[in-house]
């Protein structure tokens, strides 16, 4: 975990300038490598998100500021409004400044059926945020309310940062926004101790070793 | 029930090793090199022969997809496009096959851009899945590394390279073109077709867009032949496939079956059957949140194939069966829908843009019971005219699952109106359909 910021999400500001650091620099290279030279403008989202990286790592939040997309679209050749379209498209891109961890909340139908109004209850009661897309005081926590994001077996999700925590109830949810709170974040996954998307309980299938396909048929 | 030994994502819930050494002990990468060698039109017959139908919701031939592809290269390079932005609401199978069978993908993709003659793969990932992406580019490293991919992969003569690419959180970049566009660099908005892909795709070139589990089930096909295949499953519906059983089951899981398999049979046997009993089911979305939801009665019987489905009016789809129990407010379970359609709309095209916002406006509308019953009917008008007049098909998506609800909860939705007048004896608010 990178240190806290020395200002909070709530009151971070427009920076007047940005640039790559070496860590950025070092992907930015191995990105551009996969496309051919003439289109260097598919590394747009590859470079945002390094960008909103970089700010997650320097500043303690996951944000992109407009400056850094000037400095895509120059590294790109590329007009700065295609930088600026493409960043406001995305749902991933964060144009402010967000909380150290942030509360990707899934609410589409799968996970409203197995109760994501408790897990968004219990988001709400913890933090204190009352709407969607804002910041605790403390900036520690932001809530973003999300489209599906593909775990619906393990319904519901709460994605925080890049990990999904799956199986959720209101007190688990509450462990896991304790946890966050002191800096400790549990590893990802389901919060039951399920095998991933087997059933619970465990496997009803794959229960003899797998053959090799091929082998002896 | 399919048996252990014919289903082909054996490490499924990542129990084992997904590295290069557990998949080669599970079969993975076993003879590459002699399937290459049978030559590109083998193989498209080969695929062609087994019947597999596209694992990514439309259903269309896979070895026939591939025969599209020109013969010839005119000077620009073909591509093999795999698309693993899995966003369909209830689907989450291709997150199991790229984190936990990463070389079946990537064989896969050695395979099949062989078979259409393409150099290069691109993987474009949804950008929610970073930990995925990032097991899948570590199997991507093993295999380069163990000359499997790269230059002369699997001493084919055959060079291939095998790239990553992490969307950024939007639907609508699961439709081909649209994913292309992202691919390019683009904001994620559908291509008019034609031209279609196999003539000008990414990069203008030739190229060929796959649904993860498509791509990853053809080396155990070619390994195992057409026959195996074709013989799992029902006439022109062939193969195992992976459900993703979720909603009001005791146990949600992935699993993979047969095609064909019996709804009842699927949720009973392997999602330990629904909450409170079969009785106490109101209705399953069977193959991901695009398609109409089908009431009990029909649950009862129905199998789980691409026909099957058809024939009562919905679809397979990704095959990501929503479960929904008798306590399920089903209007506002499809309300809920039509507000992830209004939010993925791409806004290009007027009738989705604008047509989205309306159903959802209504729909949150008819969750209260706030409308008039002549609404209902408007409401299923409008369905109409935005299915089947935008680019892509979220259009159509968006309209099926109200389709769906008005033909078999029309009275829940009545009743539900009639409740909230008799709660509000002033007379109701003039009829305005869209606020």
């Amino acid at each position: 975990m990178s240190t806290a910021p020395s200002m909070t999400a709530s009151t971070m500001t427009e920076p007047t300038e940005f640039a790559f650091d070496a860590e950025s620099d070092a992907l930015i290279a191995k990105v551009l490598a996969r496309y051919p030279e003439s289109r260097k403008a598919s590394g747009t989202i590859p470079l945002l998100d390094i960008a909103q990286r970089q700010m997650k790592r320097t500043t303690g939040s996951a944000w992109v500021p407009r400056v850094a997309m000037d400095v895509i679209a120059n590294r790109l050749e590329i007009a700065p409004i295609r930088v600026y379209e493409v960043a406001t498209f995305y749902l991933m891109f964060n144009t402010k400044p967000v909380g150290t961890w942030h509360l990707q909340v899934c609410t589409t139908t799968p996970c409203w059926l197995r109760g994501s109004d408790e897990v968004t209850a219990a988001c709400r009661k913890f933090t204190g945020i009352k709407g969607w897309g804002e910041t605790s005081e403390d900036g520690q926590f932001t809530m973003t309310e999300v489209e599906c994001v593909g775990a619906c077996v393990n319904a519901p999700v709460l994605q925080v940062n890049d990990d999904f925590y799956e199986d959720l109830d209101a007190e688990r949810t509450v462990a896991l926004l304790e946890a966050l709170q002191r800096g400790a974040p549990p590893p990802a996954g389901s919060t039951t101790g399920r095998q991933t998307s087997a059933p619970e309980g465990g496997p009803m299938t794959l229960l003899e070793l797998p053959v090799p396909p091929g082998s002896g048929e | 029930m399919l048996s252990d030994k014919d289903r082909i994502f054996t490490n499924l819930y990542g129990i084992h090793d997904w590295s290069l050494k557990g998949a080669q002990a599970r079969g993975d990468w076993d003879g590459t090199k002699a399937i290459l060698a049978r030559g590109r039109e083998a193989i498209i017959e080969e695929m062609k022969a087994s019947g597999l139908r596209g694992r990514g919701g439309a259903g269309f031939p896979t070895g026939l997809k591939w025969s599209f592809m020109p013969k010839e290269s005119d000077g620009r390079p073909a591509y093999l496009v795999v698309n693993a932005d899995e966003s369909e609401p209830g689907t989450c199978k291709d997150r199991d096959i790229i984190r936990h069978d990463p070389h079946k993908l990537i064989e896969g993709c050695l395979i099949a851009s062989f078979a259409m003659g393409a150099h290069a793969a691109y993987i474009y990932i949804r950008g929610e899945f970073y930990n995925e992406a990032v097991v899948l580019q570590a199997a991507i490293d093993q295999a380069y590394e163990a000359g499997l991919i790269g230059r002369n992969a699997c001493g084919s003569g055959w060079d291939f390279d095998c790239y990553v690419h992490r969307g950024a959180g939007a639907y609508i970049c699961g439709e081909e073109t649209a994913l292309l566009e992202s691919l390019e660099g683009k904001k994620g908005m559908p291509r008019l077709k034609p031209p279609f892909p196999a003539g000008v795709g990414l990069y203008g070139c030739p190229t060929t867009v796959n649904n993860v589990e498509s791509i990853a089930v053809a080396p155990t096909i070619l390994r195992r032949g057409a026959s195996w295949f074709s013989a799992i499953g029902r006439p022109k519906n062939a193969g195992p496939k992976v459900f993703c059983i979720s909603g009001h089951v005791n146990k949600p899981c992935n699993v993979e079956e047969e095609l064909g398999i019996p709804l009842r049979e699927l949720i009973e046997k392997h999602a330990g059957g629904v909450r409170g009993g079969w009785d106490n089911l109101l209705a399953v979305i069977p193959g991901g949140a695009s398609v109409p939801l089908l009431p009990k009665s029909i649950c009862d019987d129905v199998l789980m194939d691409f026909d099957s489905l058809r024939e009562v009016r919905s679809g397979l789809g990704t095959a990501a069966v929503m479960v929904m129990d008798k306590s399920t407010d089903v209007i506002r379970a499809i309300a809920r829908l039509s507000q992830f359609y209004k939010h993925e709309s791409c806004g290009q095209c007027t009738p989705c843009r604008e047509g989205t916002g309306w159903m959802m406006r209504v729909m949150n509308r008819m969750v209260q019971g706030r409308a008039e019953l002549s609404e209902i009917d408007t409401l299923e008008q409008v369905t109409k005219q935005v299915e089947g007049h935008t680019i892509c098909a979220l259009g159509d998506a968006a309209a099926w699952p109200i389709q769906g609800l008005i033909r078999h909860f029309r009275p829940v939705m009545e009743e539900r109106i009639a409740a909230y007048k008799a709660a509000h004896a002033a007379p109701a608010v003039p009829a305005m359909a869209a606020e």
